[in-house]
């Protein structure tokens, strides 16, 4: 490409993504930081005095530090749930890529069930009610790790595909059982496509709403997607607020993605296009 | 249903953060747990109620507890009465949703306690069992379901408060005309846009007396009802004249409130309930602000919609229902409605006899309480008089009050939707 | 979430090896993660086919035969639900393959602050679906909303994007593709960039215009990447309901209702039999789809 060429279309580029992509995220940050009157504007401007402090100390102590509750919810439910897929979907990949059996074909078709079906909603609540899991945390975990299975187990199978049978043949001479042979050989092995199951899943779990609408109702369980759901009828006429919660819940991934940048892309990919 | 959105649009508006002061409970006290929804009214309420009984009862411990309102709190409150975790005293709906959490069974019978000779008929029949004994008692004020007013503006063109719809519709030709918004609709908050509706049911009943029965059983529609229809194709006129404010689909209730009270429209259908919204968003307009029934085609027969207060109730897995009964007393007496209008203020009458308002009430209280006096015409909305409302009236109205569907259209449509709900919950003749 | 439709190709063990070493690979391993996706996918799913014939309780299940689906095709707003999930799917998926093959050429051109426009297209992938929602709800407010008031500072009075019933569920739908474009883009980046660049030059030596190349390599080599997006962005599409809740809940009225909107309302309603019947009705909608798109979308790629 010619000199020029490549810095005009960058520039226009770079202009283009400021008002397309840029302009919503200024938004959010400069009504966070609005005082009630001008944020309830809806307008596009310059803060006229800075609350940054007092909106977030406001927005923590709503409905009796809802917030903190809901981070400390989502957290343990996004590391609980991702702990488990990894292990679970690990196994499973591991055994389904390592050795072919009547499981084999029935597994496979499983998983793209699970990717494609929509789960039953209200059967869901059923049996979740009738195994006492209804509005529980243990049971919105395996929910989360249910429907997150078949992604993992797809990343996880191909990625086992790339470890040599020569190690498992080793580890066999060694005195391995499959226990051992498993966490102490294959697993360290899969270190990077652990981390990206971790990312990719960590985020999606975090952000998810829709399952603990359905799944997790009631104050005391509620998660950071819920809050913004919740308060979004309370601030009605407080857009400050309800912006500073949006930009507090976006941190989360925001730090995810500076550090993991390399893992998300490529796990998002590697699923989708080797496939 | 609408009580329970008016329940969520309080907590909206005040946003004020709800932190539980139990009391401290002494070894020999009988301890009495008391549930409540989470508004900011109710709680101050509840806890002023708790406070007053307590120093009454030093025997007598009532801890107080307050849980979410909506669709949670109505499950929350179903699987607590299901487990038989129910606290000694809750508080709920009347009406359809009393109907719902199977009074006959969890709940303690209370026709036959003293303080049942000073609750207003009225109430009992909201809180009436399918055995025919009574369940509950009465917290909280009635409210009505009609048209707040704008009185600066009325005052300017030399409007009066109007009788029948003709003279209403006279009204806003008037007031357009001046160059102001007739009428305001806030559709951004669905629930608001079924008073006209709602609120017209003392017309309908008024034409049709037995229209609340028939409908129950199957037998009369909307669609092919015309009283009933009214409703429906007055919404449709509102819009087709041009009266509502420009940005009717996306305002909020709050932006609403606001508009009443400041003059930026004349008339916004509401329950007066939104008294207590005006006193918290824009406090030095309360005074501006009246109320009138929504009126019907004859002058004559004017009167008001109403909506129950929420009932208090004693489970039968109660360990000491006898001093949850107090409680109940205490609060459906003189001496509790003075204490509910000292926490959290004047919004309308009480449903126990010989209960009064301070002098100084606003305008929309001062407005209500005359149709519910002595020779004044109100009638219980239809929940109160029927279990069936259908789910998706709010979405129906708001499509006929926008012209995206006609009245004739939508009045059918919301028939289909009362079918699935009378057939959802078994009802004979469906 | 990104996920593969397409079989992978699983290497078949030596069969000579296997007797040998299938006591380190135990079918028990499948067990835990069978249990739990047992218990709670396939379970439910399993019922959702009795339960959608029944009027139900959560207690009590009457069967009533294939009411609750009669009433889907009746209800004029249910039905609505069906045509709008359906425009929804479309608009979303097509929007996602055109704009992500553009940017995904534009950003594996030598352009000028690539490392920056990558990041900043793929960023709104991982914020929260509802943050998103909420924060265009407010940006096209009709009289008050950042879009409407630029466009009125050029002389354009524009429209109630989310309360004119002609607009509301393609202003969502335009959100939804703003939010997933970067994933679509992403996947797009990777398979121009595994395009050998032989192919481009002997292209150029045949003297090929850039069009050309275009039409001739990138696009049946970038095939599968377009079998992905259009897959994944469909399924989503008709499965959306976050972005539609947090912005219209449907409305105005019903008309940008979609079926997972349906069927949450019918769920708060309490009307679960029904509720399950639109489940049950989206389960086919994206399995009439997607297993035949699907198909056709792999038989083109070994065509070539």
């Amino acid at each position: 490409m010619r000199h020029a060429q490549r810095y005009i279309l960058g520039g226009v580029a770079i202009a283009a993504s400021i008002v397309v992509f840029l302009v919503p995220f200024a938004f959010i940050v400069l009504t966070a930081v609005k005082d009630r009157r001008q944020a309830a504007t809806r307008s596009f401007d310059w803060p006229t005095s800075w609350h940054f402090w007092d909106n977030l100390m406001e927005v923590l102590r709503t409905q009796d530090y809802m917030l903190v509750t809901a981070f400390i919810n989502s957290i343990i439910l996004t590391v609980v749930s991702v702990t488990l897929l990894v292990v679970l979907g690990a196994m499973v990949g591991f055994v389904l890529q390592r050795r072919p059996s009547r499981w084999t074909a029935i597994v496979n078709f499983l998983v793209l069930a699970g990717l494609i079906i929509p789960p039953a909603v209200v059967p869901t609540i059923w049996v979740l009610q009738s195994i006492g899991m209804f509005k529980t945390m243990h049971g919105m975990i395996l929910i989360e790790v249910a429907y997150g299975l078949s992604f993992t187990i797809l990343l996880f199978r191909a990625f086992v595909a790339t470890i040599p049978r020569e190690l498992d043949e080793a580890a066999i001479i060694d005195g391995a059982g499959p226990l051992r042979l498993f966490f102490q050989v294959v697993l360290p092995l899969l270190k990077p496509v652990v981390v990206t199951v971790i990312v990719v899943q960590s985020v999606a779990i975090f952000n998810d709403f829709t399952n603990p609408l359905y799944y997790l109702p009631g104050k005391q369980n509620v998660t950071v997607q819920l809050t913004l759901f919740n308060f979004q009828g309370q601030f009605n006429t407080s857009l400050h607020l309800l912006f500073m919660n949006i930009l507090l819940i976006t941190i989360p991934p925001l730090i995810v993605y500076l550090f993991f940048n390399r893992q998300i892309v490529a796990g998002m990919t590697a699923g989708a296009v080797k496939g | 249903m609408l009580m329970r959105n008016l329940t969520r649009a309080a907590l909206a508006t005040t946003g004020i953060v709800v932190i539980m002061a139990g009391a401290a409970s002494a070894q020999d006290k009988v301890k009495v747990t008391f549930l409540f929804d989470n508004a900011p009214s109710t709680v101050a309420m509840a806890e002023a109620l708790a406070a007053a009984f307590e120093a009454k009862n030093p025997n007598i411990d009532i801890e107080t507890e307050s849980r979410p309102g909506g669709a949670d709190g109505d499950n929350l409150i179903k699987t607590r009465l299901a487990t038989g975790e129910m606290s000694d005293v809750f508080l709920y709906n009347a009406g359809s949703l009393f109907q719902a959490i199977n009074p006959v069974q969890n709940l303690v019978d209370v026709t036959d306690e003293p303080f049942q000779a000073n609750v207003i008929d009225s109430f009992k029949a909201t809180v009436t069992g399918t055995d025919g004994r009574v369940y509950g008692a009465p917290i909280g004020t009635a409210m009505g379901g009609g048209m707040l007013y704008n009185i600066p503006i009325y005052k300017e063109l030399g409007l009066s408060v109007p009788k029948s719809w003709a003279e209403f519709m006279a009204n806003n030709e008037k007031i357009k005309a001046a160059g102001k918004t007739a009428v305001i609709q806030t559709f951004g908050e669905t629930w608001t846009s079924q008073l006209f509706v709602l609120g017209d049911f003392y017309n309908v009943q008024a034409v049709v007396p037995t229209f609340a029965a028939d409908y129950t059983a199957g037998k009369a529609k909307y669609a092919s009802t015309p009283a009933a229809m009214k409703g429906f194709e007055r919404q449709e006129e509102v819009f087709k004249a041009g009266y509502l404010n420009e940005d009717f689909a996306a305002a909020t209730f709050p932006d609403g409130v606001t508009k009443i009270a400041t003059g930026e429209g004349a008339h916004y259908p509401m329950l007066s309930f939104a008294v207590s919204n005006i006193k918290e968003l824009a406090p030095e307009h309360i005074n501006d602000v009246g109320f009138f029934a929504i009126p019907g085609d004859d002058a004559a027969s004017n009167g008001l919609t109403t909506w129950m207060p929420a009932g208090l109730y004693i489970p039968k897995t109660s360990k000491h229902p006898d001093e949850a009964k107090a409680f109940v007393a205490f609060v459906a007496s003189i001496e509790g409605c003075d204490v509910q209008t000292q926490s959290a203020g004047a919004t309308g009458p009480y449903l126990v006899k010989d209960c009064t308002l301070p002098a100084d009430v606003p305008p929309v209280v001062s407005d209500l309480l005359p149709y519910f006096q002595e020779g004044g015409h109100s009638a219980p909305a239809l929940e109160y008089l029927s279990p069936i409302k259908g789910p998706a009236l709010e979405q129906i109205t708001v499509e006929v009050g926008s012209g995206i569907r006609s009245a004739a259209d939508g009045a059918a449509l919301y028939d289909e939707d009362v079918k699935k709900q009378a057939q959802q919950l078994g009802l004979p003749g469906w | 979430m990104a996920v593969a439709v397409a079989e992978g190709s699983v290497p078949i063990a030596n069969p000579r090896r296997k007797s040998r070493t299938a006591g380190l690979y135990p079918s028990w391993f499948y067990l835990p993660a069978a249990i739990i996706f047992a218990v709670l996918f396939m379970l439910p799913t399993f019922a959702s086919l009795f339960f959608s014939l029944t009027r139900w309780t959560l207690q009590k299940a009457d069967f009533i035969g294939l009411e609750n689906f009669a009433q889907f095709f009746r209800e004029p707003f249910l039905f609505q639900g069906l045509v709008n999930t359906l425009i929804y799917g479309v608009v979303t998926s097509g929007l996602k393959v055109v704009l992500g093959m553009l940017l995904a050429l534009l950003l594996t051109s030598d352009i000028f602050g690539r490392g920056y426009l990558r990041a900043v297209v793929f960023f709104p992938v991982l914020v929260s679906t509802v943050g998103v929602g909420i924060t265009f709800t407010a940006m096209m407010h009709p009289t008050q909303g950042l879009i409407n008031e630029t466009l009125a500072s050029i002389g354009i009075k524009g429209p109630g994007w989310l309360t004119d019933p002609r607009f509301a569920l393609y202003s969502v739908a335009l959100v939804d593709v703003w939010k997933g474009v970067g994933l679509a883009t992403v996947i797009y980046i990777a398979g121009i960039v595994s395009i050998p660049l032989e192919y481009y030059e002997a292209a150029k030596i045949d003297g090929a215009t850039p069009w050309q190349r275009f039409w001739t390599v990138t696009l049946p080599l970038v095939h599968p990447a377009t079998a992905t997006v259009i897959i994944l962005s469909f399924i989503g599409g008709l499965r959306s309901f976050d972005m539609i809740w947090a912005m219209t809940k449907g409305g105005p009225g019903f008309t940008s209702d979609v079926i997972a909107s349906v069927i949450y309302k019918q769920y708060q309603a309490g009307f679960y039999g029904l509720s399950t019947a639109g489940n049950v009705v989206l389960f086919i909608m994206v399995a009439l789809i997607i297993v035949p798109l699907s198909m056709l979308l792999n038989r083109q790629e070994t065509d070539r």
